[in-house]
């Protein structure tokens, strides 16, 4: 784990700031380029993929499937590290919540519940449909 | 331009240490460069390249050149984490083959268990992808977990498979004196230890150590010159993998193109490898490297290292016959150091006679360092005897 003090604090990254703001209003954003149109995460200023400069804020719609998932066995009250794909398209690192381990299983269906991550930052984490 | 056949590797050296207690990083670094100088039978002042990585102690190279009073010409502390000094051996040969410098030496050191870390962490940092991988909390065991539930899922891989690998370096680690686990296993005990992340058991995890190695290249009119046997650098690919804007496929690693890279330059093929030391931080790293190098079709890596496969002396693919980082060691949880160590003595005809591969004449080391679930760096080198 990253230490919280090393964390660049979400009002001093002007890049991710309406990110950070929007997860306050519980809702994730990602980014998506007017130029190729192809979304992206995590959230740059520039398209990863055809480097246009071109990018803007796409509200997900906070659906998507568990790609995959791990149980940190010594840590069975904190929430169960998964990678999310969104019905968007982009796959990214999270955590299952309010979901018994034994319930979770690849390509199940998600929806997004904003909460607060092990750094104490908010962060987009996820429950089973 | 190729490096083939321009550097060779002349001195190398273990740390016999697994917990280092007493000794200072650079005090280790230091021990390991005088091993393998001793070895090649070079001196200090011969050394005129120095390799290390992040993790030494100071500002990418410059401190440790000093504590060991070197004069190079030549220095590179490229960070891949674990897979550096693999990375290192086709960056030393690419300088040797620039006639950048003619003897080149690679620095491992590290202490975490004479200090106390006892979990495996990425390394912090305010870097731009920080901010949407802490909140989660991923040590390095979940997402290997995360890589092996979703192999599993795609391809069928099994638990059972998994604990093959760590079978066949059990079997090797028994011959090791120094190997921290030395009791051979069955895949019963592999499947019976606790389960860590799922679905990784505690057997499918590395060991945590303490300790070190180094490296001595050489220009090969050097090597010429030297009693120790030579082994020549054929060939080195790498590469960084990585969520790539979040299209992240946690099935392969960097390895389906470090791989390529190293087995173009060097001109040989998979099958032509006689024995292969195999980045092993867990179970699943060994599985997917081997697929990816194309040891065998991707998905196929669970039928490929079962029933013994991997076992020397009995198995097509003799690997980790030091015992790897799953049973021997895993210094400063940095494993690309040994697995170069071991390729060589295997080479020279001095691995243990016991996993010995007769005549050994082809062989090819692989680090991965990072994290196979965010970014890691891949290194191939293949090397071969003179
Ligand atoms: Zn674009």
């Amino acid at each position: 784990m990253i230490p919280v003090s090393q964390t660049p604090a979400p009002s001093a990254n002007p890049e991710i700031q309406p990110y950070f703001e929007a997860l306050r209003e519980g809702k994730l954003l990602i980014k998506t380029c007017t130029h190729c149109r192809q979304p992206h995460f995590y959230p740059r200023a520039g398209c990863p993929f055809c480097f246009s400069d071109a990018t803007e804020w796409l509200e997900s719609r906070g659906t998507g499937a568990i790609y995959a998932y791990s149980v940190l066995r010594s840590a069975k009250d904190l929430p169960v590290l998964a990678y999310v794909t969104l019905d968007e398209g982009p796959t990214l690192m999270t955590s299952i919540v309010d979901s018994p381990a034994s319930a979770l299983s690849n390509g199940a269906a998600v929806r997004l519940s904003v909460r607060p991550g092990a750094d104490g930052t908010l962060a987009p984490m996820f429950t089973l449909i | 331009m190729s490096i083939r056949g321009k550097a060779c590797i002349a001195g190398i050296y273990e740390h016999p240490t697994r917990k280092a207690d007493g000794l200072s990083l650079a005090q280790i670094h230091a021990e390991v460069a005088r091993g393998a100088l001793a070895d090649a039978g070079l001196s200090k002042d011969d050394v005129d390249g120095y390799f290390c990585a992040g993790d030494a102690p100071g500002l990418g190279p410059m401190n440790m050149v000093e504590y060991l009073n070197l004069k190079p010409r030549h220095v590179d502390s490229t960070d891949t984490g674990g897979s550096a000094y693999v990375l290192a051996v086709g960056h030393a040969a690419a300088a040797i083959a620039l006639g950048k410098c003619r003897v080149a030496l690679i620095t491992l050191a590290g202490r975490p268990r004479a200090a106390g870390q006892h979990q495996v962490r990425p390394a912090p940092g305010a870097t731009a992808d920080a901010p949407f991988e802490a909140p989660f909390n991923p040590v390095i065991a979940t997402m290997y977990g995360a890589a092996a539930n979703r192999h599993m899922h795609e391809f069928g891989t099994t638990s059972e498979q998994l604990a093959w690998i760590k079978v066949a370096a059990s079997h090797h680690a028994q011959h090791n004196p120094h190997a921290m686990l030395r009791n051979v296993v069955t895949v019963e005990d592999v499947l019976n230890s606790p389960m860590v992340a799922d679905p990784l058991h505690r057997l499918d995890c590395c060991v945590i150590s303490d300790g070190g190695g180094a490296i001595v290249l050489v220009a090969p009119e050097i090597a010429g010159s030297l009693k120790r046997p030579v082994v020549s650098i054929r060939g080195a690919g790498e590469a960084i993998k990585h969520s790539a804007g979040g299209r992240i496929d946690l099935t392969y690693s960097g390895a389906v193109w470090s791989g390529p890279r190293a087995f173009e330059e060097a001109g040989v093929r998979p099958s032509d490898i006689q024995y292969a030391s195999i980045y092993d931080s867990f179970t699943i790293t060994v599985l997917m490297t081997l697929e990816d190098l194309g040891f065998c079709a991707k998905g196929q890596g669970g039928r490929f290292v079962a029933d013994g496969n991997l076992i020397a002396g009995h198995g097509k693919l003799p690997f980790n016959t030091d015992g790897g980082g799953l049973c021997n060691n895993h210094p400063g949880n940095r494993g690309g150091m040994t697995k170069v160590l071991e390729a060589v003595r295997q080479l020279r005809g001095e691995a243990h006679p016991a996993v010995q591969v007769p005549n050994c004449a082809l062989a090819l080391a692989h680090g991965t360092g990072g994290s196979l679930g965010t970014r890691h760096g891949s290194a191939t080198v293949i090397l071969e005897r003179q």
